[in-house]
């Protein structure tokens, strides 16, 4: 037991936390975050994702010690101050890239982290990369659709070359 | 998960004076060990992280041209920082989980896990890599000692691990699609004095092993046609909800032939 400090969206925080902490239970419970969702509890959902020094990893397979002094941004800190939607999020939402929605924090996570790699990924490139990333509602098609939205391609130009 | 104190140690030494306390784990990158812990199928009193251990991470050449991974190196930066001295590796660590594991776990931890569907053993194996820990070197076949064995002891860390770098190489894997690990994955290798090394993973219950008949094959002629007529025998080999040892062992043929014709 004892104190973690970190930056959380841009702002320093700090909580008491278990050693056993998970930093998805750091920022959900100790921070009231409660955007990053825990899907499956066996780490292979993603719905948890969020990024750690500009990384995409999983919260639920990292303790929040050792994201101890380190910047971590999540689902929150994605919209402007004004609440205007990323360009990553406004894409999910004008080509219906969620249905329940449960796993669009970690799909907007992972697909940030994606066109900061690779800012026009073909579709491939998007299936592959968010492998780890399960909708249930499996509504992956409009997913793709998203992420070629907001990597500035035309979805049906993309789609069908094909 | 049960209870247990996290401890960060500042140096190899401190790390390995941590491991002296026979209930502690050491933790990599933790994408196979937390979700262990969550599922209360561990227990230790202690867990020493090593993923901040600078010393054993990164890459680097010894004087023996052998490529150097530090056992703290994400499968996402080799991946990335060996693709151009050993290609073949890099397409491997490439396709291991998904990228925010690859972000996460290390090859340290991969070896030391020594899972029986993990890809790492296929590459050791097949180029006769060296295991370096903080007391001793390991060589390849004498490492694996059967599903989640290794020759490590209580409290050894993998610090290293010393590939020599192969004139070609690939890796093939087939993906078990659910949990991404390898339904069976072969790694080929065609070494600098011209033997050839075929490492096959995911198909034993024992883990990583050797094909010498295919090795033999290629090493008179390194061409997929080389391997006509040679299937290796489904006694062994796993059957499970998967598939059965009959399919596995004719994956391990069609890998093998894939990996020779991507070898690069």
């Amino acid at each position: 037991m004892g104190e973690i400090a970190m930056t959380v969206n841009g702002k320093e925080v700090a909580a008491e936390a278990e050693d056993r902490t998970l930093l998805v239970e750091f920022l959900r419970e100790g921070l009231g975050l409660t955007g990053t969702h825990l899907g499956c509890d066996t780490s292979q959902c993603g719905a948890c994702l969020v990024h750690v020094d500009g990384a995409l990893v999983k919260s639920c397979a990292m303790f929040a010690a050792e994201a101890a002094g380190r910047e971590v941004t999540t689902i929150e800190g994605m919209a402007g101050k004004d609440g205007t939607l990323s360009p990553v999020q406004a894409a999910f939402r004008d080509q219906h890239g969620l249905q329940c929605g449960f796993c669009t924090p970690g799909m907007v996570m992972a697909t940030a982290a994606l066109l900061q790699e690779d800012p026009a990924p073909d579709v491939p490139r998007i299936r592959a990369y968010l492998q780890g990333n399960i909708c249930r509602c499996t509504g992956y098609h409009n997913i793709v659709r998203a992420v070629l939205q907001a990597s500035g391609q035309d979805p049906d130009r993309a789609l069908a070359a094909e | 998960m049960y209870d247990f104190d996290f401890v960060t140690p500042a140096s190899l030494a401190e790390a390995a004076a941590a491991l002296e306390d026979p209930e502690a784990m050491a933790l990599g990158g933790g994408q196979t060990l937390i979700p262990t812990l969550r599922a209360r199928l561990a227990m230790p009193s202690k867990l020493v992280s090593l993923a901040g251990l600078a010393e054993i991470r990164g890459i680097c050449e010894d004087d023996d041209g052998r490529l150097c991974i530090g056992g703290a190196t994400t499968h996402g930066a080799i991946a990335r920082d060996a693709a151009e001295r050993f290609s073949g590796l890099a397409g491997l660590a490439q396709r291991i989980g998904d990228p925010a594991v690859r972000n996460r776990g290390t090859l340290g931890g991969s070896v030391a896990n020594n899972d029986p569907a993990a890809c790492y053993p296929a590459a050791i194996l097949a180029t006769g890599a060296t295991v370096v820990t903080h007391r001793r070197e390991i060589a390849a076949g004498d490492f694996f000692q059967g599903m989640f064995t290794t020759a490590l002891d209580e409290g050894e860390i993998v610090t290293e691990v010393r590939f020599p770098v192969p004139r070609r190489s690939a890796y093939q894997k087939f993906e078990q699609p659910a949990s991404r690990f390898a339904l069976v994955g072969v790694f080929v290798a065609e070494m600098a004095d011209g033997a050839v090394g075929v490492g096959v993973t995911g198909a034993a219950e024992e883990g990583g092993f050797r094909w010498e008949a295919a090795e033999a094959a290629l090493a008179a002629r390194f061409d997929p046609a080389a391997l006509e007529g040679l299937s290796h025998p489904a006694e062994g080999l796993i059957s499970d909800i998967h598939g059965d040892a009959a399919y596995r062992a004719h994956l391990i043929g069609v890998m093998t032939r894939r990996a020779v014709a991507a070898a690069a």
